[in-house]
């Protein structure tokens, strides 16, 4: 079996003099969609923060592609991980192209042509060619998500981050960044760590989830969320899907 | 114990802030290094439109604030020295005060209330949104790419300004001197005399170097922006008012250098 895109081994996540999560393992297979879930404040954002070096674990270690992070791996990890932040976190300054073309600019050693052509197939992709000449400020919030999905994207990355794609948008749209994220598992075989919300988008996407509880501190399941919302024993999780079910009204 | 913790509190919160200062300023010496052998890695469009904002749309204010200090400084100390009958020495005054002290300060504080209040928003904005952490995730170093642009920028414009606002500094104080009678060949004269090629250039690098630490508090202020509410209007403050307490204090050490080496 190959090896998995990202493993999180006992980890425990939080911020130095706070411990947010206790003693978190688990992993995410090549081309898996995988979901972390939890109440606000229960340390997803933590946890996504550590997955993509950004923060140092308390304990316990990450390692992406087999690769732990580290001073030394930190420049070639970079490389290996996408990232979308919940506002998009365009560069107000660069036009959408520059944005989705700046990875390729500094890391991708391709001629200028072939950068333009690759941002905005990566564009076309997430499809918004017509905003390529367009600045951040211009285009909607969820424009703003999928510009920085193809951003995510472009360097063709082993494991793309994503927090929060759908929030803030109405169901339509996030359902459609839906379609997006499994279209582009389909053609590209791209691995995703969602962090989401949203029910109905982690039933129709996700291959396998992570429910973290705040009260407890710890991971309170790992499994599908099919699975874990009609077997779990647990009575956190049951509450979860469930509370949430009925709040969408099914 | 709350008002000693919080006196406490807010003394850690200065001390971890010059130490930021110190460190951004060390990886800046060092990316300039850098850049010396890998020119490329310099932003240049970057560094070309914050020279814009910093320098041209700065012009105006300067040559302004110049005339007006030129203008009120002859004013006054003509009065006094008329009473001994040598108000032409006012011309001395002024070149001696604007090249050497006061056009340096004077641009120096309006860099910092123009330009280090804006570097601090632009990039507090940009953290507030995470633009900092992706650039960090794209393993792209945020000193090349917002600091340094910015401070290079502010350390080239400064003697631009600096000048401007001097000669204009002295045309007011010519002015002054017209209406009491004095010919400007004479002003232009005693200012020519009293000023030479060393005084100017020592003026102009002072400038140089306060556009470097205004430069440097603005984008350390504003790396060091927390998401609150009024993260970035506190960012812009403290740009400033640390920009201004640069700015004193460096010519406060460099008047004593000058003072011991007899310059
Ligand atoms: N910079 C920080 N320093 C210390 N503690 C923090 C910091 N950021 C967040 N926390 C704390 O960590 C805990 C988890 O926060 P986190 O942002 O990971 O939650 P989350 O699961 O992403 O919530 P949400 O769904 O609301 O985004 C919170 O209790 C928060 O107070
Ligand atoms: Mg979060």
């Amino acid at each position: 079996m190959e090896a998995p895109v990202v493993e999180v081994r006992d980890v425990d996540a939080g911020y130095p003099g706070e411990l947010i999560l206790n003693d978190v393992t688990f992993d995410v297979a090549r081309g898996e969609i995988f979901i972390l879930l939890g109440g606000s404040g229960c340390g997803k954002s933590t946890m996504m923060k550590h997955m993509i070096g950004l923060n140092p674990v308390i304990a316990g270690e990450i390692l992406i592609a087999g690769e732990r992070w580290s001073a030394k791996t930190r420049a070639s990890l970079c490389r290996k991980i996408g990232v979308m932040y919940q506002s998009g976190a365009l560069f107000g300054s660069m036009t959408c192209l520059e944005n989705v073309m700046l990875p390729l600019d500094e890391f991708s050693g391709l001629k200028r042509k072939a950068r333009r052509e690759k941002a905005l197939s990566l564009l076309g992709d997430v499809g918004l060619l017509d905003a390529a000449d367009k600045m951040p400020g211009e285009i909607s919030g969820g424009m703003r998500k999928r510009v920085a999905i193809a951003r995510a994207m472009a360097l063709d990355p082993e494991v793309v981050f994503l927090d929060e794609p759908s929030a803030g948008l109405d169901p339509i749209t996030s359902s459609a960044l839906d379609d997006l994220i499994l279209a582009l598992r389909r053609e590209k075989g791209m691995t995703f760590v969602v962090v989401t919300h949203e029910l109905p988008s982690i039933f129709k996407i996700a291959d396998r989830c992570a429910i973290f509880d705040k009260a407890r501190k710890v991971m309170v399941a790992l499994g599908k969320p099919a699975e874990l919302r009609d077997k779990s024993e647990d009575e956190f999780v049951r509450k979860f899907f469930n509370r949430g079910e009925i709040s969408h009204g099914e | 114990m709350s008002l000693f913790s919080s006196i406490g509190k807010a003394w850690v919160e200065k001390f971890d802030a010059v130490y930021d200062n110190l460190a951004l300023l060390g990886e800046v010496v060092v990316e300039a290094f850098t850049m010396l052998f890998k020119p490329w890695r310099f932003r240049f469009g970057d560094s070309m439109l914050a020279y814009q904002r910093a320098a041209f749309d700065g012009l105006p204010i300067s040559i302004g604030i110049g005339f007006l200090l030129g203008l009120i400084l002859a004013f006054q100390s003509a009065a006094a020295l008329r009473t001994f009958g040598v108000e032409t020495y006012v011309a001395d005054l002024l070149a001696i005060g604007l090249f050497r002290e006061l056009g340096p300060i004077i641009t120096a504080i309006i860099l910092a209330g123009r330009s280090g209040s804006a570097f601090a928003a632009e990039i507090g904005t940009m953290k507030v949104d995470d633009e900092l952490d992706a650039l960090a995730t794209m393993g792209l170093a945020p000193v090349r790419f917002l600091v340094m642009p910015r401070v290079v920028a502010a350390v080239l414009a400064m003697p631009v300004l600096t000048i401007c606002a001097e000669l204009s500094g002295l045309v007011g104080g010519a002015v002054v001197l017209r209406a009491m009678d004095i010919p400007g060949s004479v002003f232009w004269g005693n200012v020519a005399s009293t000023t030479d090629v060393f005084m100017i250039v020592f003026g102009l690098a002072k400038s140089a170097l306060f556009g470097l630490l205004v430069g440097i508090v603005g984008c350390c202020a504003g790396m060091r922006t927390k998401a609150t509410a009024d993260g970035v209007g506190v960012a812009a403050t403290s740009a400033v008012v640390g920009g201004i307490i640069a700015i004193a204090v460096s010519d406060g050490l460099i008047a004593v250098i000058c003072y011991f080496w007899g310059v």
